[in-house]
């Protein structure tokens, strides 16, 4: 089987690997990386989101051969060495952004993403990007106005009369 | 003033840190050495005979242990019911077996046949493919009308028809409902079918079994609602493992909406594969796998007729539905469409004659079961939708019409067995008119009108029963289980506590909002509360969380277990401070005996109770824990009204929601942030219902929508910021907390208004259209402004 060597959050990983196993697989069985979660098997729900040498992936359509020498960024590398949750975490809980918190990983990653491209996004272009990311739980009012606040927007005013 | 903390505090969730730094510990997450995976062979096709299962290539095949088939399972017993309809004639409904394994025939697409169970996915799978099923094809049934013909094909052969039950309620009502509806001055009728849904948690089942030769105890994690049942139903009626050899575990659950509630063929199998090949077996479904094995919802085809005297007052309902069972008899099925639908069809209005006619039926389909609001959405949607018609018909304020017939006096007993203890629904109804603006409606109609788009409002009110309950009333409609909910509460030495509770949290926040209330009733900080749930090794017996009531019932089961808590506590107190226990009170933490400047602290006493050099052993044992059962002597009743805006664009029967507002009425509030994320997810489902969202299937019974390509989940640009309101409070008159339970009144109270704003947007361009199905998706929107 053919070997595989990325750095993952910011550590060295390696591991073998079928042609056909998925980046996904490999995070969650090789090296244990539970936080990327499996939704769906057609690409549509987000829930696996990652960064891969800085853009967002769905780590569902990327074989883990494809990631060879690729800088990978997962839920669990977020946060900061000593657990304080970064800005978008923390708008996530500070505006209950989620509720079962099984698309969670993937919506933190696909927001960051999009932070990263567009500082201040509208109302409209966050809930135009989140397009790939599927929630059942929030019905998405939340989690648009945790990323307009995690984004510096004031949303004091929302859904207010 | 909002709360910082305890009941009526937006308290942060607690839970959310491990959810958001990939911390959360789910089913799939747990990998147990020496385990081996099973991937299931399924039925292409929905109905056939089994002629042969030739298992030998596949068991050839790579990494593979072994390959099990119905033959494996012939002298396993089949998953039961948990709920016996009783039919008009006072017979018990027919109920089929359901193997865990097929038994000669196949009747859905999805059916397990066989089983592989090897060391890796990839080998299990592989090794499926390599087996040979020869099937001989039968007609399948689909329709539900069909299925009734006479020489219709049968689902289950051992059964006289297809037809499950024929229920009628109140049977005793008929002869007044149809003479009264006869005699009506208008009589509004309205042909509907509430659309099949797929619930669609986010994460898919996942069973893991295990078995210990060292102390024989067989373990099951599972995604599930409600360890206990599970427990009690696989080892009592499945596999025969007494309750003390059988340990079920939920740990975090990625959302369930009534679908993790059911027992399904794979936890048994599971559990049962495990001590069989004594390793750990591991199955974790695809979402297309999802799609043809979790229960389906809905699936209700209904006539209802509302009859009104000449001044616009409520005489008589009368409704015939036809409600789909699918293939098997799911957990608890045969409820759905009976006890959870037809005790609601009063609504909020005083209607006297109330008759509800279910007939079920069992098709070649996924079996349906509950789903979020399970019934009391499709009590809701014909009754509202029927009530906008007639308001049309007869040329009246819909709003106006609900607000003549609304039920004012309290408690009321409606024609339809139930007693509302509480609620005000013009002040609902009021608070709505106000948060949805609709004093702005006209503005905004013209300006969609200047940009060439149609804009309707729909409005209406809901009304849901929660908290299912009493026991000995729902043991007499049928049930085969109890609905009360238990929790021990178990106080450490040094002050903190951890409360063991029945209920389940898979979304709903339950570590924080049962923290707050029972850190309120003692007066410490939450963090000093710890929820456990979701292990039937280390909780008390309890059925779970669905139908909103896990506050309602397996809070009041935390209040009263605390209660005996606080009330030991203060003997404790009064020991220690040599005062009489009825001087005794406890404020902030703090006991100080009434009148004096004596206290002793929380923790002081605590560790007396775990320390008891001075304390009143001749009185009280040591210790610090206490159990409560509870069985609520009523449902709860959570009600509202809803607004819906619209704009339809003419050119393709595109519906946007513009606006969406919620007034709800869940009596007390503990955490106001959670019962409005509640609500929005709801909405969410609801409004996908009305628009996007159907499970389809072609007449050979094959599932057309069986994955995210076909089936349209609301997406965040689907859905807008909501207005949601619950400031109308009447609390719950017959439980210690006085709520009443919010997890499913979005999802049932929002599709009638989505249909009733796209109808009025219709008929306001004058477009006559009174009708049209959900999921009210652009084409059929568009053909049913260009009929004709």
């Amino acid at each position: 089987m053919p070997q595989v060597k990325m750095t993952v959050n910011g550590k060295p990983a390696s591991g073998e690997v079928e042609g056909r196993t998925l980046l996904v697989e490999f995070l969650r069985e090789n090296l244990g990386l539970t936080g990327t979660h499996v939704g769906c098997d057609t690409s549509q729900c987000g829930a696996c989101v990652v960064h891969v040498d800085g853009k967002a992936v769905k780590s569902c359509t990327m074989f883990a051969a494809e990631a060879e020498g690729s800088e990978v960024l997962t839920i669990e590398g977020v946060a900061a060495p000593d657990g304080t949750m970064d800005a978008v975490q923390q708008a996530f809980q500070d505006h209950h952004g989620l509720q079962c918190g099984f698309c969670t990983p993937g919506m933190v990653m696909s927001a960051r993403a999009l932070l990263a491209d567009n500082p201040t996004p509208s109302e409209a272009e966050i809930r135009d990007y989140l397009e790939g990311n599927i929630c059942r739980c929030t019905g998405y009012h939340n989690i648009v106005k945790a990323i307009m606040a995690a984004s510096g927007q004031d949303v004091s005013t929302i859904a207010a009369q | 003033m909002p709360k910082d903390s305890g009941i009526g505090a937006s308290s942060k969730r607690r839970e959310d840190v491990r959810f958001l730094t990939g911390a959360g510990h789910y089913t799939d997450d747990i990998d147990l050495r020496g385990q081996a995976y099973v991937h299931f062979l399924r039925s292409d096709v929905a109905h056939g005979t089994l002629k042969n299962v030739d298992t030998s290539a596949a068991e050839g095949m790579p990494g593979v242990v072994r390959v099990f088939t119905g033959a494996d399972f012939a002298e396993v017993g089949g998953l039961p019911c948990g709920w016996q309809i009783t039919d008009r004639e006072g017979n018990p409904m027919q109920e089929p077996a359901h193997p865990v394994l097929a038994q000669g025939k196949v009747r859905h697409v999805g059916d397990p046949i066989a089983a592989v169970v090897a060391e890796t996915r990839e080998q299990a799978r592989d090794a499926a493919e390599a087996i040979e099923v020869d099937i001989d094809d039968l007609p399948a049934v689909v329709d539900m009308k069909a299925a009734l013909k006479d020489g219709a094909p049968k689902v289950h052969d051992e059964l006289t028809s297809n037809l499950c039950y024929d229920w009628g309620f109140v049977e005793e009502n008929r002869e007044a409902v149809d003479a009264a509806i006869k005699s009506a001055a208008h009589v509004t009728r309205l042909e509907l079918r509430n659309n099949r849904l797929v619930a669609n948690p986010m994460e898919p089942r996942v069973a893991v079994g295990d078995y210990s030769r060292s102390t024989g105890e067989s373990t099951l994690y599972t995604t599930s609602q409600n360890p206990h049942v599970i427990r009690l139903l696989m080892g009592a009626f499945v596999l025969g493992i007494p309750e003390h050899k059988l340990r079920v575990v939920a740990p975090d659950v990625g959302g369930g909406f009534g679908s993790k509630i059911f027992h399904y063929a794979e936890e048994a199998f599971c559990t049962f594969a495990a001590k069989a090949l004594n390793r750990p077996v591991k199955w974790t479904s695809s979402r297309s796998e999802a799609f043809i094995t979790d229960a389906h919802g809905r699936d209700h085809v209904t006539t209802i007729e509302l009859a009104l005297d000449k001044d616009n007052n409520f005489v008589a309902l009368r409704t015939e539905t036809h409600a789909n069972m699918g293939a098997y008899l799911s957990t608890f099925a045969p409820s759905v469409p009976t006890w959870l639908h037809g005790t609601l069809m009063a609504g909020n209005y005083k209607t006297p004659l109330i008759y509800v006619n279910v007939k079920a039926v069992f098709t070649n389909t996924v079996p349906v079961d509950a789903y979020r609001g399970a019934g009391r959405p499709e009590a809701t949607f014909q009754l509202e939708r029927v009530i906008d018609k007639a308001a049309r018909e007869l040329g009246v304020d819909p709003v106006e019409l609900r607000r003549q017939n609304f039920i004012t006096e309290f408690p009321y007993p409606t024609p339809v067995a139930v007693e509302y203890d509480t609620g005000d629904y013009n002040a609902t109804l009021d608070k709505l008119l106000e948060i949805a603006d609709l004093a702005g409606f006209e503005a905004r109609l013209a300006e969609s009108k200047k940009n060439g788009k149609l804009r309707g409002l729909g409005v209406n009110c809901y009304i849901e029963a929660c908290g299912i309950a009493p026991s000995h009333l729902v043991g007499q409609l049928g049930a085969r289980a109890g609905l009360y909910e238990s929790a021990t509460v178990r106080v450490n030495a040094t002050g903190g506590l951890v409360v063991m509770t029945g209920s389940h949290s898979h979304g709903q926040g339950h570590e924080t909002s049962f923290a707050q209330v029972v850190a309120d009733m003692i007066g410490i900080d939450e963090n000093m509360v710890e929820i456990v749930h979701g292990d039937t090794a280390n909780t008390p017996m309890g059925m779970g969380t669905y139908g909103s009531r896990s506050l309602a019932v397996g809070g009041s089961a935390m209040v009263r277990a605390t209660e005996k808590i606080i009330a030991k506590a203060r003997k404790i107190a009064a020991h220690l401070m040599e005062a009489s226990e009825a001087d005794i009170e406890l404020k902030n933490g703090q006991f100080s005996v009434a009148g004096t400047d004596k206290s002793v602290a929380w923790g002081d006493v605590t560790l007396a109770a775990y320390v008891p050099h001075n304390y009143p052993l001749e009185d009280i044992e040591p210790g610090l824990e206490e159990t409560a059962f509870y069985d609520p002597a009523n449902f709860t009743y959570p009600a509202g009204a809803y607004a819906c805006e619209v704009e339809l664009d003419p050119d393709t029967g595109k519906v946007t929601i513009e606006g969406f507002a919620a007034a709800d009425d869940f009596g007390n509030v503990v955490n106001p942030m959670i019962v409005e994320g509640q609500v929005h997810g709801g909405l969410a489902q609801g409004i996908g219902q009305a628009l996007l969202e159907n499970c389809a299937y072609d007449e050979d019974g094959q599932l057309l929508s069986a994955s995210y390509m076909d089936y349209a989940m609301p997406r965040a640009d689907d859905v807008p910021f909501y207005r949601v309101d619950h400031s109308c409070q009447t609390p719950c008159t017959h439980n210690p907390l006085g709520v009443k339970g919010c997890g499913e009144a979005g999802a049932i109270g929002s599709p009638p208004a989505v249909v009733n704003a796209v109808i009025d947007a219709l008929q306001r361009a004058g477009r006559d259209v009174t009708h049209i199905d959900m999921p009210l998706s652009p084409s059929r929107v568009w053909d049913a402004m260009n009929k004709g």
